[in-house]
């Protein structure tokens, strides 16, 4: 990983911002939309690409903490720019039990919304966002490509969510 | 294994209480490990770890914490609850040395075996690791990993920083005598 490569990361949508909207197949015959999880936090997981092995480790790293962002009321959605039926196979394969959506066509045009496509290598960065209930950005953060960012930046974020709330 | 944005720092600290600890309590050095009994790096990092363990002797303390994947690896959790069942009957290393030298035997029966081998009250191996009675202890660990920016396995803490460097012997040894240097300084 070299610096330049670091430099090219994009820049997340600021917190505060209004989630771009959208509504991505997560099955053949199943759409899903970020408004339909209104009244709950999201953490959207942007990922370049199933199969890669640093992605494998991060959503297996996720599936185990379900449990713990369920908690908090917390959705986790994955999106790439695969196809929903190679998001099928590579969910049964991992044994992922969250939804993956298919940011497929027109290609990454969610991606681009969150400023987190790549546009030289047709994927998207590895980013993260966590949307509290009412539909704003709280926190974003895009990894360098090749590496997990891990969970703790996200457990963070639903933490301080529950800070605000309770304030 | 590497840098987040934020620096990664072990969010619960090690205690000789709970934690499963080799090395005395004074060590200039703390390593913690969070590992999984299934996972082939750990296992590429077990020998790695003792021979650190032997060079350092008792300038280092080392210390493992469960962190086990099992979305990718089926048998890693009944694993870590088989060292913890030992851990209560007091053979919580021998336990962890036996499941990372047979990796590949990790099924109930292999397990089974292992506590027979280690001489453990059996019976009381068997009720408490089915009746997952150490489940929550494993879990503990899992999050405390979770949240000091664990992303993968095996990852390290040294003196509750993360070593976000590779873990061959050499590039270990190297980061654990900096820690040194920079406690006796």
């Amino acid at each position: 990983m070299t610096n330049a490569t670091l430099d090219q990361r994009a820049t997340p949508l600021p917190p505060g911002s209004e989630a771009p909207e959208f509504a991505l197949l997560s099955t053949p015959d199943q759409r899903l939309s970020l408004a339909e999880f209104r009244g709950q936090p999201v953490i959207l997981a942007f990922y370049p690409e199933d199969w890669s092995p640093v992605c494998s480790d991060q959503l297996a790293l996720y599936q185990e903490l379900l449990p713990e962002f369920q908690t908090f009321g917390a959705v986790l959605l994955g999106i790439s720019v695969d196809g929903v039926w190679c998001h099928l196979a590579f969910a049964n394969d991992r044994n992922l039990h969250f939804p993956l959506l298919a940011d497929f066509e027109p290609k990454g045009e969610v991606a681009r919304a969150y400023q987190v496509y790549r546009a030289n290598d047709g994927t998207t960065e590895r980013a993260l966002y966590v949307i509290d209930a009412e539909g704003i950005v709280r926190w974003g953060y895009v990894s360098p490509v090749g590496v997990n960012p891990g969970a703790d930046g996200i457990l963070r974020a639903l933490e301080d969510l529950g800070k605000k709330g309770a304030a | 294994m590497s840098t987040t944005q934020w620096g990664a720092a072990l969010t619960v600290p090690v205690t000789e209480d709970r934690d499963h600890v080799q090395g005395p309590a004074d060590a200039a050095v703390t390593l913690v490990e969070y590992g999984d009994y299934e996972c082939p790096y750990c296992g590429a990092a077990y020998p790695i770890v003792k021979e650190v363990q032997s060079r350092m002797g008792d300038r280092l303390r080392f210390v493992f914490r469960n962190f086990p994947i099992t979305t990718s690896h089926p048998h890693a959790e009944q694993a870590a609850e088989t060292a913890e069942c030992a851990a209560a009957q007091g053979r919580f290393w021998e336990m962890h040395d036996l499941l990372y030298e047979n990796q590949a035997r990790l099924r109930d029966p292999d397990l089974h075996g292992y506590a027979e081998s280690l001489g453990l009250d059996v019976d009381r191996f068997d009720r408490e690791l089915a009746g997952h009675i150490h489940a929550a202890r494993v879990r503990e660990d899992f999050m405390s990993g979770a949240r000091s920016g664990v992303n993968g396995t095996p990852t390290f803490y040294i003196n509750g920083v993360r070593h976000d460097d590779s873990y061959d012997l050499e590039t270990m040894l190297a980061a654990l005598e900096r820690a040194v240097a920079a406690v006796t300084a």
